[in-house]
Parts: structure tokens; C-alpha cells; sequence
């Protein structure tokens, strides 16, 4: 999707970065986000002020860098006249530093997002939100982790890929229609770099990790993401939908193998649903 | 701590001896004779540093009638070297086997001092892919804690597999070492030296005293795991950090800490509490009770979350 050659060129482009030593200094304009910016957003401006759109919330120091929780807050609620349409997230110093793109809709209801990330280097993590009609606006943290994408490999790993591709989809209690819903997806998958590879015994393991996920109620799209192996393993997303009858919360899930995974749920009004 | 003898040696002798890792004349380790041909360093309970070159762990060996096995090799090439220098001044009999008990940093990076004496590096069916998936960032861990003596510090691999349930005996002449690979607890990698010859379990990881244990894992594997080291009914166990003294009292409050933690976690799930709450929330009681609790804690709740998440 869209995301894919900008991905490719940064990551090109950072993993020539890594090769001198890591610079810590906490200067916001770093050259990889001047090259991600012009790959993705090149001769747009951003918003001067934006913790009125957007903001986000993360450890300043992560005790486990395979898995930073993250959470990107939209100050607004989502409304027909003015809604966020893209969450990009970028990752200054990881070897793919454009982790993420979410869209989201008006029937997202909010477009809150919380999940979990890995994080290769002390770095700026960055939240942008696209607005209905196209505005930029940025909020970032800085977050002290190390070697969170190299170290990608799971605690165990056949356990990882013994459940591989299963789901557990649910809402946060009883369902209210007319407003937004929280709900939390989560996929077993073991979201592998391919980045640890061994120059000498050759040994690692190949990557393979979820690349979209496309969420819908009722038919109509809630939450779709792209993503890479940014995302910690088992990957888990909290984030809400805008009912007005009830319908079925679906999901579909692909990973860069192209393995399609599918669940859903019914949602009944005042009822939790889970899977 | 009453074993802090290991410590002050090692904060000037390091620097003295830096570039000596190759064979030069390194000071020993100021091991610790547990009688029967059986010696162990106990590290300082520390982090790693430049200070501590990296010595944080316990380390040993074990003295056959033909040949030695060491038993983890600490942090540095300077510490390995350091141990290698301490069984020469006890023995002239060489080192066979080099055994490492799991993949993590300070149980392995002075394995590269032995390199010469040619011995087997024993290690857990799952030790090679779990330093190979790991090398990179160790490495620049290893040189951002240790400087300059952390550059060039070389992993060496394990030569030969202990596959989990199936007991390897290690024949060190009229002395024979059990060693077991287990079930992912600590880590995947986690493997155990039986000494029947003294009734001493060197544990490895599988039991931290006075350090809170860090989980690198599965919680519930590593309780399952102390159930059978008990079934084992060792006379002692060393523990990978700590001392060796109180060795019941240890297993005690691992297993309390491992417990809280894993039904605290259980908890927070189940109250769909997410894992950045679930990390300040969790297992609380435990603060206080614990060297390094603030560098270890929230992690292990992170790790315990996303283990536990998924069970049915």
C-alpha cells in the first residue's frame, strides 16, 4: 500500500545512518526525519500548534524495547465536519522508521489508537495526524529503548509459531450505539524482522510479520492499519468504533507471506462481545 | 552483601590487565573452593559496567581426575580470561568443556578465553539461534557499558547440543557432570550442571538470590521448572547471581515473586487493564524485597503480560 516504498527508502536510508555511531542528542530536526518527511509528506507544511488534534503517550524510558506501549490520543472526537483520516507513526531511529499508518473514518467514532512498538534506538517516536482536509499535525516523545528490532526474536519462538494467525477480538464491556467503542484486537502472530540474521552461522529467522489489517462494522471501514515488524509481536490494537445498530465487527488480517486471517464479532447493544 | 570480596579486585585489576584477554598474564578470579575440585566466583550484584568489566554473574568450574569443565565464563573476554587464569592456578589439567547456561551477555562473553584450549562449548539445543538472533545488539550493548574493552569482544558458539529432555552426561574423568536442558523459564535456553559428586546444581539463571529475577521467558514455565530442580533434591544449588548460602530461602522468595507476579499480571489482564497499567500496577508488594527491583521489575511485568495474554 502506500506505505511500502517510503518504508523501503528509509529504512535504506537509516540503516546507513546506524552504520556511524547512533547520535543521542534530542534535536527534534534529525536528518532521518527530514528524509521521511520529504518521502512522504514532501512540500507540506505542518501545523504550528498541535496538541489540540493530536497527542502521544509513551514511557521515557522503555524497560522492554521489543515492547514499547504507545498510545496516540486524538484530543477530538471524530465528527462528519472534521475528522482524522491518517495516523502515520515514524520511528526516527529504526531500521524502518515509517512503523505505521492508520486510516481511520468518521464512523471510527475516535481515532485513538494504543498499541505496542519495538524500538531499535534511543529516538523520537512520532505521531502525525492527516485531518479531512489534509492538514499535518505532529505530536513526538522521546523514548530511551535499545535494541528492540534486532533482538526481534521471540521468547519462544515455537510457541509463537504454533498459534500463528489466531485472533482474540473484543469490546471493552457493554456496547453503547451512538457512541465510540472500545475494542482491542489481538493478533498471535510472531511479527519476525528478518533483521537478526547471523553474519557467521548464518542462522536466523526469516522475516514475517503482519502488513495490514482492515477493521469494519457493519460493512463499513472503522480502522485500517499498515504496518510492519515495527509492531511487537503478538500484535495488539486498541481502538474504537461508532455503532448505530448492531452489526458484525470484522477483521482481516495479512501478513508479508500473504497468509489472510479473518475474524469478527457480533455486537448486540449492551452487550460485551468478545471472541 | 557477604560475598562482596569478588568486587574490589576486579574495579582496578581490569584496567591493569586490559589488553591481555589473548593469553597475556590476566590476574585470577578470586574464586571460591566449594571443596571437591569445585570453585566458584560469585559476581558483584550489579549491572554491567566499565567498573565491573562485566562480572555481575557467578561463574565456575569443576576438576575431573582428566580434564575441567567451566561452568559460564562471565561478561568480558577479560573476565573469561580472568576465570581461566584462576583454574591454571589451581590445576594443570585441561579444559574440556566450556558450558554455558544460557544465551544472556554475562554468562557468556569470556567464553572467547578458552578458545585455545580447544574444549566442547556445551550450550541448550536453543542457545546457537538465540545468540545468532541476538549478536548485533549485544554487541553494542557490550560496547556501550564496557567502552573500548567491550569492542571487539567475540561470541562464541555452542559445539555441541543438549536437546531438552534428554539428559547429557558430561565424563570428566571419574567425575561425571549431568547437564539438562529445560523448557523455556528464564529464557529458551536455559540448561542446568548436576555435580553428583558433591550433590551441587549449578543453576544458572534458574534462581537469582538477592537480585530480582529477570524474565527473558515464560513465568509459568520457570515455576514449573523450580518444581522439578526440587524433585531434583540437590544438596546445594549455586544460583547465577547471588550467594549460595541460603540456597532454600532463595527458591522461596523467587518462587513468592515469580507467583505475584504472574497473578498480578493474570489480574490486570483479566480486568482488561492494558500492559502500560498492568506495568504499574503489578506485583507491587515485591518492591524493597529486591537488588535492581527498579531496572527489572516493570519489564518482567511486560513480559509476563504478553506471555499471559495468550493463555487459554
Amino acid at each position: 500500500m502506500t506505505a511500502n516504498d517510503p518504508i523501503r527508502l528509509a529504512a535504506a536510508l537509516l540503516v546507513a545512518a546506524l552504520a556511524s555511531l547512533p547520535a543521542r542528542s534530542q534535536e527534534t530536526e534529525t536528518d532521518i526525519w527530514h528524509k521521511v518527511r520529504e518521502a512522504q509528506f514532501a512540500g507540506r507544511s505542518f501545523e504550528p500548534v498541535a496538541d489540540q488534534v493530536i497527542t502521544i503517550e509513551a514511557p521515557n524510558r522503555a524497560e522492554d524495547a521489543a515492547v514499547v506501549p504507545i498510545l496516540i490520543h486524538a484530543v477530538q472526537p471524530q465528527q462528519p465536519q472534521r475528522w482524522i483520516r491518517k495516523i502515520y507513526l515514524v520511528i526516527d531511529k529504526n531500521p524502518s522508521p515509517l512503523g505505521a499508518v492508520f486510516t481511520l473514518t468518521p464512523d471510527s467514532g475516535r481515532a485513538d489508537i494504543e498499541t505496542r512498538i519495538r524500538i531499535e534506538d534511543y529516538s523520537w517516536v512520532r505521531a502525525i495526524a492527516e485531518t479531512q482536509d489534509g492538514k499535518l499535525y505532529m505530536a513526538m516523545k522521546f523514548v530511551k529503548a535499545s535494541g528492540g528490532c534486532s533482538a526481534a526474536a521471540g521468547k519462544d519462538m515455537e510457541a509463537a509459531m504454533a498459534r500463528l494467525g489466531r485472533m482474540k477480538f473484543r469490546t471493552d464491556g457493554g456496547v453503547q450505539l451512538d457512541q465510540p467503542n472500545l475494542a482491542e484486537l489481538m493478533i498471535s502472530h510472531p511479527n519476525v524482522s528478518g533483521l537478526a540474521m547471523d553474519q557467521v552461522t548464518r542462522l536466523y529467522a526469516p522475516p514475517r510479520f503482519v502488513r495490514t489489517v482492515q477493521v469494519s462494522y457493519a460493512g463499513k471501514p472503522v480502522m485500517n492499519a499498515d504496518v510492519d515488524f515495527t509492531i511487537s509481536e503478538n500484535p495488539n490494537f486498541r481502538f474504537y468504533f461508532l455503532p448505530h445498530a448492531d452489526g458484525d465487527l470484522k477483521v482481516e488480517v495479512v501478513d508479508s507471506n500473504n497468509a489472510t486471517f479473518e475474524t469478527s464479532v457480533a455486537i448486540r447493544r449492551g452487550l460485551a462481545a468478545g471472541s | 552483601m557477604r560475598f562482596g570480596h569478588g568486587l574490589t579486585a576486579p574495579l582496578i585489576a581490569p584496567l591493569l590487565a586490559a589488553g591481555c584477554a589473548a593469553g597475556g598474564p590476566a590476574i585470577p578470579l578470586p574464586v571460591t573452593p566449594l571443596g571437591e575440585g569445585a570453585y566458584v566466583f560469585y559476581g558483584a550484584q550489579q549491572e554491567t559496567s566499565a567498573a565491573n568489566q562485566g562480572a555481575i554473574a557467578n561463574v565456575g568450574f569443576v576438576i575431573g581426575d582428566r580434564c575441567v569443565a567451566v561452568i559460564d565464563t562471565g561478561g568480558s573476554p577479560l573476565e573469561g580470561a580472568r576465570l581461566r587464569a584462576a583454574v591454571r592456578a589451581v590445576t594443570e589439567r585441561p579444559v574440556c568443556a566450556v558450558i554455558n547456561t544460557h544465551m544472556h551477555p554475562d554468562h557468556v562473553y569470556g567464553n572467547s578465553a578458552f578458545a585455545a584450549d580447544e574444549p566442547q562449548f556445551i550450550g541448550h539445543e536453543h542457545l546457537a539461534a538465540a545468540l545468532a538472533a541476538r549478536r548485533l545488539s549485544y554487541a553494542r550493548a557490550l560496547q556501550r557499558e564496557l567502552g573500548e574493552a567491550g569492542r571487539d569482544a567475540q561470541l562464541l558458539m555452542p559445539t555441541r547440543a543438549v536437546a531438552t529432555g534428554r539428559p547429557f552426561a558430561l565424563d570428566l574423568g571419574g567425575r561425571t557432570l549431568i547437564l539438562r536442558a529445560w523448557r523455556t523459564a528464564h529464557t529458551d535456553n536455559d540448561l542446568t550442571v548436576y555435580d553428583g559428586r558433591t550433590g551441587t546444581l549449578w543453576a544458572g539463571d534458574l534462581l537469582f538470590a538477592g537480585r530480582i529475577p529477570a524474565l527473558d521467558g515464560s513465568v509459568t514455565g520457570w515455576l514449573a521448572v523450580m518444581d522439578d530442580i526440587d524433585a531434583i533434591n540437590p544438596r546445594q544449588i549455586i544460583p547465577g547471581h547471588g550467594p549460595s548460602n541460603d540456597w532454600r530461602g532463595a527458591m522461596d522468595a523467587q518462587r513468592r515473586y515469580l507467583r505475584a507476579l504472574a497473578d498480578g499480571t493474570r489480574a490486570a489482564i483479566r480486568a482488561h487493564h492494558p500492559i502500560g497499567q498492568a506495568m504499574q500496577e503489578v506485583a507491587g508488594s515485591e518492591q524493597g524485597r529486591w537488588l535492581l527491583f527498579d531496572g527489572y521489575h516493570r519489564r518482567n511485568i511486560a513480559a509476563a503480560y504478553a506471555e499471559l495474554e495468550w493463555e487459554e
